[in-house]
């Protein structure tokens, strides 16, 4: 079967295909900087209190405050995965998720497992770098260190499937989790009236035939826009297209919903019999 | 023309089914904010119910339905669905209390191949290093970061060394702060050797070569005072589990290593995919251990001073480690690793 591009397909054992759609890059350096930000606020904070606890216990302090980074570093990520979102607030707030590629279930260790591997694609260079200030390590070893971290930090972009090394070695990907609200059907006359405004509109099955599926969808998303000056220079072109006449004091987004449910109505009553009309250069 | 307007399929399609994706997406929020034991009898009787109609729904509207949204919302609602229903539903106790009991030893017998060949090449290591420094002291220096060994070289006098077996560690700032980072550092050092067995394990043997040659050179600087018997026993107390542990990341880094350097009869790709699994239930062990050494590392081994019995906790240590791992255990019947 045919499917969009970022689509991949995942058959559930009642045979639908749900074509879940991958993270795309963007989102998953956002998430994770997100994340970083987060990590780093807590270290400084843990830091804060804890200086005001060493006056007396220093020891005890830094104590905790190894373990807490040593925590964050390599289980944040862990631990907010195995979670019941699948996700860290980062991914959370960019609305993607861990997902097992495939039907498989995602196990605690393939979570495990992806963010170990971001000790080396991440910190391990990291700590490298940040290892010539300190008079650690020379030049050379940073140069390596940068185009060990480069190849790591941009695997995503060179597959196919986005996974990052870590999702190669634990058999994950991170998809799209949206959660998009049931928004009200364009179709629907909630108060008798409109009805009544919208009977005025009749088409000719010439005029609604201009059109095909990919400018409903257009005209779809206009119409929930509801941006006034759109509206209006779509309205003029369909006008134009399909040779209406323009009576006066007439409502764009009355004659626009109107055009909306007969094109609708014509595409749908046409799949039923089995095509499905492209766009409006498909003449079916 | 208001005929129009009632013909669409679509239209009377949502409104019929509208109610049941309502029902299944409050459904799922409360799953998802808290716990399907947040439902009551009643729906998760209902739960499987809704998520086969909201599929079948899903269907009809791609195949009936041009309204984008609709199809939308259908899309992200049964993925959802089929992600809490297909997903794990074991409680976190249940999951730590399988680890334990099973996943974690039974991933480590599996894997005695590759910890015996781990441990065969820590051992060489040691023994290199030992050789090495016993012969030519001069050769420390190269294996060992002068910090690190912080003036526990073959430079220094027998009090200042025997001094070092039995006096606590000042400089990291006590007791229990030296446990945490001797206990971060570790664990970092063995996520390293796993994470790097991609690589046909090479960098994997190749960081228990290096950590086996300090740890010979250090012992051959102690020997070398003749303090072997105390150094020993230094060890052993908390190195019985840590270098157990370290050999173990090893063997998690040289079986994905194995893994994609003979795949057999899969790509390579499947290969590692099929021991990536296995590999990260004994690194996640790996990580307890450390921390149980690091707590005998820094409380034990101050506090302990007597040689014998430094070397009877590593010794019985050990013996614990190997009947955990080794003693045969009964792997999950079929029926409940399908409710697992």
């Amino acid at each position: 079967m045919q499917i969009k591009m970022g689509r991949r397909h995942l058959v559930t054992p009642e045979g639908v295909d749900l074509q879940i759609e991958l993270a795309d890059v963007g989102a998953r350096i956002g998430a994770f900087t997100i994340d970083l930000v987060i990590i780093t606020l807590i270290l400084i904070a843990a830091a804060y209190g804890l200086s005001s606890m060493s006056l007396y216990n220093e020891e005890l302090a830094v104590t905790i405050f190894v373990l807490i980074a040593f925590l964050m570093r390599s289980f944040y990520f862990t631990l907010f995965e195995l979670g019941r979102r699948s996700a860290t607030p980062g991914k959370m707030a960019l609305k993607i998720r861990v997902a097992a590629r495939g039907k498989a279930r995602l196990s605690a260790a393939s979570v495990f497992a992806r963010n170990a591997l971001r000790e080396i694609g991440f910190f391990l260079p990291l700590g490298f770098l940040f290892g010539i200030g300190m008079g650690g390590v020379d030049g050379w070893i940073s140069l390596l260190a940068s185009i060990w971290a480069g190849i790591f930090l941009f695997f995503p972009l060179f597959n196919k499937d986005r996974l990052r090394v870590g999702d190669l070695v634990a058999g994950t990907w991170v998809v799209r989790a949206p959660r998009p609200m049931l928004a009200a059907d364009l179709v629907t006359t909630d108060k008798p009236e409109h009805e009544a405004v919208f009977a005025r509109f009749v088409f000719t099955p010439a005029q609604i035939d201009a059109y095909g599926i990919k400018e409903l969808h257009v005209l779809e998303d206009v119409l929930r826009a509801s941006d006034r000056e759109v509206l209006e220079d779509v309205a003029n072109r369909i006008r134009t297209k399909i040779g209406w006449v323009w009576e006066s004091g007439e409502n764009e987004t009355a004659f626009l919903r109107a055009y909306y449910a007969a094109l609708r109505g014509r595409l749908e009553s046409k799949m039923l019999m089995g095509v499905r009309r492209k766009d409006k250069f498909d003449k079916r | 023309m208001t005929r129009r307007t009632l013909t669409l399929k679509s239209k009377r399609f949502r409104e019929e089914r509208q109610e049941v994706w309502k029902e299944m997406e409050s459904m799922l929020q409360r799953i998802e904010s808290r716990s399907v034991r947040s439902l009551t009898d009643e729906e998760i009787i209902k739960l499987p119910r809704l998520y086969r109609s909201t599929l079948s729904s899903l269907s009809v509207a791609r195949a009936t339905s041009l309204d984008q949204s609709v199809v939308a919302y259908l899309e992200s609602l049964s993925t959802r669905a089929y992600y809490v229903i297909y997903g794990s539903q074991k409680r976190l106790r249940d999951r730590i209390y399988g680890f334990f009991a099973r996943d974690w030893p039974l991933a480590v017998q599996g894997a005695w191949k590759d910890l015996s060949a781990s441990t065969f090449i820590f051992a060489l290591g040691m023994l290199i290093g030992f050789v090495l420094v016993a012969n030519n002291p001069d050769w420390f220096y190269s294996f060992m970061d002068e910090r690190m060994a912080s003036g526990r070289t073959p430079a220094a006098s027998e009090e200042y060394l025997r001094e070092t077996i039995y006096g606590y560690e000042k400089e990291d700032g006590g007791l229990g702060a030296f446990a945490a980072f001797l206990f971060s550092n570790n664990s970092r050092v063995s996520i390293l050797a796993f994470a790097l067995g991609f690589a046909f394990a090479l960098p994997t043997a190749v960081l228990l070569l290096y950590n086996g040659l300090s740890i010979g050179a250090f012992i051959a600087v102690f020997t070398g005072k003749d303090l072997g018997f105390e150094v020993g026993g230094w060890l052993a107390i908390h190195g019985t589990t840590e270098l157990f542990a370290i050999a173990l990341a090893g063997a998690g880094g040289i079986l994905i290593g194995r893994a994609v350097a003979f795949p057999g009869e899969m790509t390579r790709m499947e290969s590692m995919r099929s021991k990536a699994e296995q590999a990260a239930i004994i690194l996640g062990g790996v990580v307890v251990m450390m921390f149980v050494a690091g707590l005998i590392e820094g409380f034990g081994r101050q506090l302990i001073q007597n040689d014998w019995l430094r070397y009877g906790i590593g010794g019985f240590m050990l013996l614990f480690w190997l009947l955990y791992f080794f003693l045969p255990r009964k792997a999950l019947e079929p029926h409940q690793a399908l409710r697992k």
